[in-house]
This record gives structure tokens, sequence and C-alpha cells, in this order.
């Protein structure tokens, strides 16, 4: 029996543990009958053609996880940013650890998915948002769907805009030879509400896990949503992101994208504008070395006027790593006004590593700025030569070089904590100790 | 009294395809549809070898069992290959000295062009292998190229009389099994150019070929081949025009370029082949398959203005593989009505130290779309390789769309690849400045859009570049800035 043959059977299994009549289940069966006839994607569809999942889908995976192990919060602090006040929504092996997490109830909802489905006081809002920009063609996503139990479930009421960051952890600890875990997040920032969201996905030893996660992220009038992943997985860790974003009028929504480590990272990032004088950001820094591979496919959908989205993707690529950016801007007919800004900038820091990347642009509007830029190519020589005469090292020379490519992108990091620690992965990527913080 | 845009809209829509017009010229037509049969039976009315069947065979058979391409960004009904007859050739086809004996009908719908064979031969210098329909009809200049030693003739002749050079060369670069129209064109090409240049030569004059599309309902399969010898150096020019029909007419070329070590090839096309009225009815579908190969040193540069055809598809490629051999592609697609467009290039770099430049245009009014897809691919071994493209669109009126495909593949550090685009729109300010200094909104359209095309403009031979622009501005004018 092959893996897909597995999942499809196992339903029957997982339909034991949830609540059959709650109406997300028909969600489900729905879904479970969409991948059945999808099944998982090949190098044939267009949007994988450079990401092959073969590798991945021809191992079996446990769908669950075994319960009794326990994880001290020794094992996992240094995934956390700790010196910071936050909440925490901790998974171990796909299930939530009331003992690691600190969730909340007052005044708005930061807690876990399972609860919302389960407790009556938030079928409304589930009826309102949960699966509902998830596209139906793609299989990843369906599979996602049917197989929805846990994950985070953060909502912010109108107005409110708590001061502390939410940290989301899924955690994977190794106790199962190879596990396949599927977290369903649901983020829903009222009006005028703010939050801030760090998620991570680690694993504690090297152990097979594929991690198919996927977030829908509502921003409604004017809301303001701050998201920001950090990838920085072991090298027997595969993840394939997706993220839906849906957005009304005046609402700003970032995301950034922070990718170090891991097997294959897939990072599948659409918008969806619902509204007038939208703001989307979409950044990213990638660096890879020893045989990664990380896929951007990213969309933005442009459906209404006056709305203008900014993307930004570096790539730092050495040692038979392999980068991919797919980044689609479509523009309605409607949308009008638009100003969208798409980024892409490459380096190679040696022959054996790949860059396939294909900015598109869909334009069906004429009153709009679009514009799309995209290079590959090495550290500036000069400028090397430059910093060695200053008596730099070498290293150190193309750290600061790489670190000043990427810079731009950190900037745009409001909190000074995510900041330093991210500055903190670079040079550890990196190899050097620079001393101090751009 | 002002020319305001709706009048211009008005006069736009009305304005009937200039080059619309029938020639009655007697055609020995074969019957519809396609099979074995008909393959050999072209290659037996065209004389030819026996090697050259059975390459036709063997395209054939390939093409049977391949499925035609639905990747592109293009909406229309696939043609039937069973209800298009493959060969037509004009009945009378004697031996031609001079201009008098050509058909006088023929003449006429030259001269109706604008394309005399009397003027071309004159003033401009251009030696003109005429082909009406699949068979060409007249070749001239052929006594001042064969003193230099440049062979410049149709396919069939040079099956017949250089079948070394061909069958060296024939399927190098677009191999008979590439794609579903390069197979259904080697199985069924009817002729062509060939065109040899020889070592150290630099080819006096611009060649150039004209296409039509004459008889009712025959698709025409063109196959080009030009050899540009080590040092030499050729122009090579293609035009389009095609009578208005209502039935979409299928064109499926393959033009192959080789360019030996130091050699230079300057390919250049204008496209304008009917592009259906302004409901969508009719037009011609273009699925050409156009490739050079470069070796050492050499450099292949393509230039095309598309302005007709309903359906484009396109790719005009460079095989980089010498060392220090350069590609480039300068494109103008303009589409209107219901036109669609999918074209650009794609750049292979194999060898050391290649550069390529790639510069595409588009402009699509009315209900078209207009896509731009293009591969920059750096092998391994591609040290130092440099590419540079520029994608530009220009949206005029709100029911068309602009859309960029770009695919950059790399796989070498030294690269440097570069690629930018970009979509705008005719500004009401730039029309404004325009007006205020007494310049007509038309004027002031074609102006503009001049400017945004001068890159690719300024590529084209002198002949081209006056034809270029008039239909552009035939293609543009009245669309809403």
């Amino acid at each position: 029996m092959n893996f897909q043959e597995k999942l499809l059977d196992s339903f029957i299994a997982f339909e034991q543990d949830v609540d059959l009549l709650n109406p997300v289940h028909s969600d489900r069966k729905e879904a479970l009958k969409r991948f059945e006839k999808q099944g998982f994607p090949s190098k044939k569809d267009e949007s994988w053609k450079y990401t092959s999942l073969k590798s991945i889908t021809q191992k079996n995976y446990s769908l669950s996880s075994k319960k009794d192990e326990s994880v001290e919060l020794r094992d996992v602090k240094e995934y956390f940013l700790n010196d910071l006040d936050s909440f925490k929504i901790v998974f171990i092996d796909g299930v939530y650890s009331p003992f690691l997490s600190k969730t909340t109830h007052d005044g708005m909802d930061i807690c876990v998915l399972s609860a919302a489905l389960s407790k009556e006081k938030y079928n409304d809002t589930i009826k309102k948002y949960f699966n509902k920009i998830v596209p139906k063609d793609e299989s990843l996503a369906s599979l996602n769907t049917s197989y929805t139990k846990e994950g985070a479930y953060i909502y912010i009421p109108s107005g409110v805009c708590p001061e502390d960051p939410v940290q989301i952890m899924h955690i994977s600890t190794g106790n199962q030879k190879s596990i396949w875990l599927q977290p369903r997040n649901l983020i829903i920032a009222d009006k005028n509400a703010k939050v801030e969201i760090i998620e991570r996905h680690q694993s504690l030893n090297e152990h097979s896990v594929v991690t198919n996660s996927l977030t829908e992220i509502y921003a409604e009038k004017n809301a303001f949503v701050d998201y920001y992943k950090i990838q920085n997985d072991l090298n027997t860790a595969t993840l394939i992101d997706n993220t839906f974003i849906s957005q009304q009028r005046d609402s700003n929504v970032s995301v950034h994208t922070f990718s170090f480590g891991g097997k294959l990272i897939r990072n599948n990032l659409n918008f969806y504008h619902k509204g007038e004088n939208i703001q989307s950001t979409l950044k990213g820094i990638t660096i890879l070395e020893s045989n990664q591979h990380v896929d951007h496919n990213t969309l933005v959908n442009h459906a209404q006027p006056n709305c203008e989205s900014h993307q930004d993707y570096k790539g730092i690529f050495s040692e038979r790593s392999v980068g991919v950016f797919n980044g689609k801007i479509i523009v309605d007919k409607i949308a009008q006004k638009t100003n969208a800004f798409q980024q892409n900038n490459n380096i190679l820091i040696d022959n054996k590593s790949k860059v396939n990347t294909k900015p598109q642009l869909e334009i069906f509007a004429d009153d709009v700025k679009c514009s799309h830029g995209c290079t590959v190519g090495q550290l500036d020589k000069e400028a090397l030569f430059y910093l060695k005469t200053r008596g730099i090292p070498e290293k150190e020379a193309k750290a600061l070089l790489t670190y000043a490519f990427a810079n731009n992108i950190l900037e745009s990091v409001k909190t000074p904590n995510l900041k330093r620690r991210i500055n903190s992965l670079i040079a550890n990527k990196l190899g050097v100790n620079l001393g101090f913080d751009l | 009294m002002a020319y305001t845009e709706d009048e211009l809209k008005k006069e736009l829509e009305t304005k009937e395809y200039e080059y619309g017009f029938y020639a009655d010229i007697d055609s020995e037509t074969f019957p519809v549809g396609l099979d074995e049969d008909i393959v050999k039976a072209i290659s037996k009315k065209k004389n030819e070898p026996k090697w050259m069947t059975e390459w036709r065979l063997d395209a054939f058979s390939t093409w049977k069992s391949m499925k035609e391409p639905d990747w592109p960004n293009l909406k229309y009904e696939k043609p039937n290959f069973q209800d298009i007859s493959y060969y037509s050739a004009p009945k009378k086809k004697p031996n031609l000295n001079s201009l008098d004996e050509v058909d006088p009908e023929l003449i006429k719908t030259f001269n109706k062009l604008g394309i005399s064979l009397e003027e071309q031969k004159k003033l401009s210098g251009v030696a003109m292998d005429v082909v009406v329909d699949s068979v060409s009809v007249a070749t001239t200049f052929k006594d001042t190229l064969k003193e230099k030693g440049i062979i410049f003739c149709s396919i069939s002749d040079a099956i017949q009389n250089h079948p070394d050079l061909v069958r060296k060369y024939l399927g190098t670069v677009v191999p008979k099994k590439d794609n579903y129209y390069a197979a259904l064109n080697s199985a069924v090409f009817s002729d062509g150019s060939f065109c040899y240049i020889p070592k150290g030569i630099k080819c006096p004059m611009e060649l150039s070929t004209y296409f039509r599309i004459n008889q009712a309902g025959t698709g025409q399969f063109e196959r080009t081949l030009v050899i540009a010898d080590e040092s030499s150096y050729v122009s090579y020019l293609e035009g389009c025009t095609a009578p208005s029909r209502d039935e979409n007419q299928l064109h499926a070329a393959v033009v192959e370029l080789i360019a030996l070590d130091d050699a230079e090839i300057k390919y250049s096309t204008v496209q304008n082949w009917f592009p259906g009225d302004k409901n969508g009815k009719g037009g011609v579908f273009n699925f050409v398959t156009k490739r050079g190969i470069c070796h050492d040193r050499s450099k292949i540069s393509w230039t095309q203005v598309e302005t007709g055809s309903a359906i484009t598809w396109k790719y005009p490629s460079c095989i980089l593989k010498g060392n220090n051999s350069i590609g480039e592609f300068y494109s103008i697609a303009v589409t209107n009505n219901f036109q669609q467009a999918d074209t650009g290039t794609k750049m292979i770099h194999i060898g050391k130290n290649t550069k390529s430049t790639i510069i595409s245009k588009g402009v699509s009014a009315g209900k078209s779309q207009n896509s731009y897809r293009g591969l920059v691919q750096i092998s391994p071994l591609a040290k130092n390789a440099r590419n540079f493209s520029q994608c530009d669109s220009l949206l005029m009126g709100n029911d068309c769309g602009a859309h960029t495909f770009p695919y950059i593949e790399v796989q070498n550090k030294t690269a440097q690849i570069e690629h930018e685009a970009t979509t705008s729109k005719i500004g009401e300010d730039q029309i404004f400045y325009c007006n205020q200094r007494g310049i007509d909104t038309e004027k002031a359209i074609a102006l503009i859009v001049n400017g945004f095309s001068k890159e690719v403009l300024n590529k084209l031979p002198m002949e081209f570049a006056v034809e270029a622009q008039k239909l552009l501005e035939i293609s543009l004018e009245g669309s809403v800035g």
C-alpha cells in the first residue's frame, strides 16, 4: 500500500477521534474526495515544475504520535524567543501541550482549533471563516483540510491590539521513526485589531518528519497582521506550508519568511484582496546549503482597486542547494490603480547549487503600476577586495556583504528581539561572529 | 474640429484588413486530410530523394503519437488537422527569366501589397525569393549571389541541388520530434527558403522572403534553413501578409539557423497575417518554431514585429553552444481586438562567456491577450554567462491583458542574470502634453508607442523599419490611452 492509499484508508480511523456532527466534518469529507481525485502534485503540474515530492511521498509515515512522550521545557527552550513576553501555543507531534503553552481567553481568544471546534460559542465564527478561502484545486490543501483536527486558533476582536506577540511552535520529538503532521491554523483579526505572530517548526532530533501545514488568515477592515515564519529545521525535516490570506479594505498584512534549514521547504503563500486600499507585504530571506531545497510559491490576487503589494525575496545558495521562486501577481480587470512590485535577488556561492525563478505577471487592468525584477549573480568582487584592503578577512568580508544583501528585508522586522534572533541565525549560518547587530 | 477618441475608435473598428484581398490564381491542391499517403505524395510531387521521404515519414509517425500542447496562455478551438489540404502550388510554373513572364494576377497581388518586384529589385537591392502559397515562383538576384558563392534558393531546389548540405543540417537545430508543430511541419513541409553563406563571405544584400497564404483552407508549412559558414555574415528578412478569410488558417513553420564559428546571422520578421475581424472571427493560427545554434564567437540576432495573426505561438530561440557566442532577441508584439499572442524566446547558455539580451515590448489593445514567455537557462558549464532581459507591456483600454512568464534557471555561480518587467499605460498627462503642443490624440498615441518600441524598431533593417512603423500605427491608432 502506498502512502497516498494509506492516507485515504486511515480516514476511517481518524473519524473515531473527531466529532462527526460538526459541520466542519462535511468539509473534511469533501476535501478527502478531492484529494483522492487529485493525488499528490507531480512535476508535470506547472506550479511544481521545479520541486518534486516523489522521494517524500514514496515513503511511509505514521499519521499520529505516541502520546506518552514528555518534553521538558529545557528541551525546547532555545527555540523560543524567551526574553520577551508572549503568548505561546505549543504542539508536540501535533498534540497540544498545555504545559508549555500560555494561552488566553481574556478579551481575545488565543487557543487551539480543537477547542474552537468543540465549543458552541465559537460556532458562528467557525462557520463564517473556516475553510472559506482555501482553493479547491490544491491537493495538499485538500489533504490538510480532510485531516483538520488541531492547530492554533487566534481571534482578536475588533479594536484589540495585544502588546505581546503570539508564538506558535510545532515540535516533532522523533519518538516515531517517521511522522506526517498536518496542523491547521485559523487566525482572525477583526476590525481595527492588530496581531503579531511568530511561527516555527522544529524537530528535536534527526528523524523523518513531513509537515503539511495550512494557515488561514482573515484580516478584517483596517486590521493589521504581522506574520513571521522561521524555518530553520534539521536536515531531515520537510515542510509544506500553505498560507491563505484574505484581506478586507484598509487592512495591512505582512508575511516574512526566513528559510535557513530543512530538507525541503515549500511555501505556498496566497493573498486574496476583498476590499480597497489594502497593503500586502511578502518578504523573505533564504540561506541554504547542503542539498537543501526551498520553493517559494506566491500569489497576490489584486481583485479590488487602489491596493498595493510589495514582494521582496533574497536568496543565497551554496553546496548543492536549490532555490525556487515562483511569484505570481494577478491584477483583475476592476483592480485599477493597483501598485504591485515584485523582486527576487539571488546569489549563487558555488556551481553545484541552482536557482530557478519564475516571476509572473498577469494583468487585466490598464491603469496599474506593476513591475518585477529578478537577478542572479555573485558577491561584488571589487567590494570584497575593498573590504580586504581594510584588513577584514575574506570570510568576514563575504559575510558582511551577504548581510548587506539581505538587510533591507530585516529592516522591516519590527520586534527588536526577533531581529536580533534572526541576525544571530544568519551569523551562525555564515559561520562568523561580526560582533554587532545590523 | 478636433479628432475625438470616439471617432478614432469607430474608425479603427471599421477599418478592414488593408491587405485583405484574394488573388485568383489557379492552384493545384491536394485533397484534404493527412495520412502516410499524403506525406508520400508530397515527397513524390517534389521529386525528393528517398532519405527525405523517410525523414518525413519518420516525423509523421512521431507526430501521430504526439499531443497538441495546451500549456500556452491561449484559448482557441484546436484546428482539425484532417480538414486541411497539405499541398497547394500555383499551377502555372514556367521557368522565368524576367518578371514579364510571371502570372499577371500574381504581379497584381504584389502591387497591391506595395512590394512590386521591379521596385524592390531596382531600388532596394533586395533579392527576393517570392513564395506564394507553397512554391517559390521567382528568385531574383541569383547571379549576384552566385558570384559570391552564396546559395539562396527554395528548399526543394536545395534538396535537389545541394542534398549534402541539407542532409547535414536539416533538423539539427529543431529536431523533427521537437514539438507537435515542428513534427507536423517536418512531415508535410511543402517549401521554404534555403540559404548558405560560404566561409568568410559577407552577404552584400539583405536576403528576403515574402510569404502569403492564399488558397482557401490551405495550411502553409514553410521550412527555412539558414547556414552561415565560418566568419560569414547574413541579414535575412521575412515578412508576411495574408488575405482576409473567414475560416482559421493554420501556419506551422520551422526556421533553423546555424551560425558556425565567428559567423553572424541577423534574422528579422515582420508578421502581419490576417488577425481576424473585430469580432474575433477568422484569422491565422501561427504556430512557429524558430531556433538558432551559435558556435564559437558567433552571433544570432532575432528581431520580430508581430502585429497579425489571431493566435501567435512563437519562441525564436538561441542555443549558445560555442564559447563567447552571443544571442539577441528584440520583439514588439501588438495585439488588438480578439488577438492572442504567447511569444518570447529561449536563451540556452552552454558555452563559456556567452551573452544574451532580450528586449520584449508588448502592446495590447481591444480585447486582446498578450503574453511574454521566456526561458533563460545557464547550464553548469556556462562560465561567466551574462543575460539581460527586459519585458515591458503597454495596456490600452480595460478589456485587454498583459502577461509575463519568465523562467530563469541558473546552475553556475559566475552567471549574471538580470530580468525586469514593467506594465504601464499611456498616461493622460502624456497625451495632454502632446495635445497642448498641437499634436492630436491619434498622433500622440502613435508617437508614444513609437517611443515605447524604439529600442526594437532601431534593430530592424531600413526596409522593414518603415513598414513596421506603419503597421504599428494601423494596429493601434484610436485605442484609448
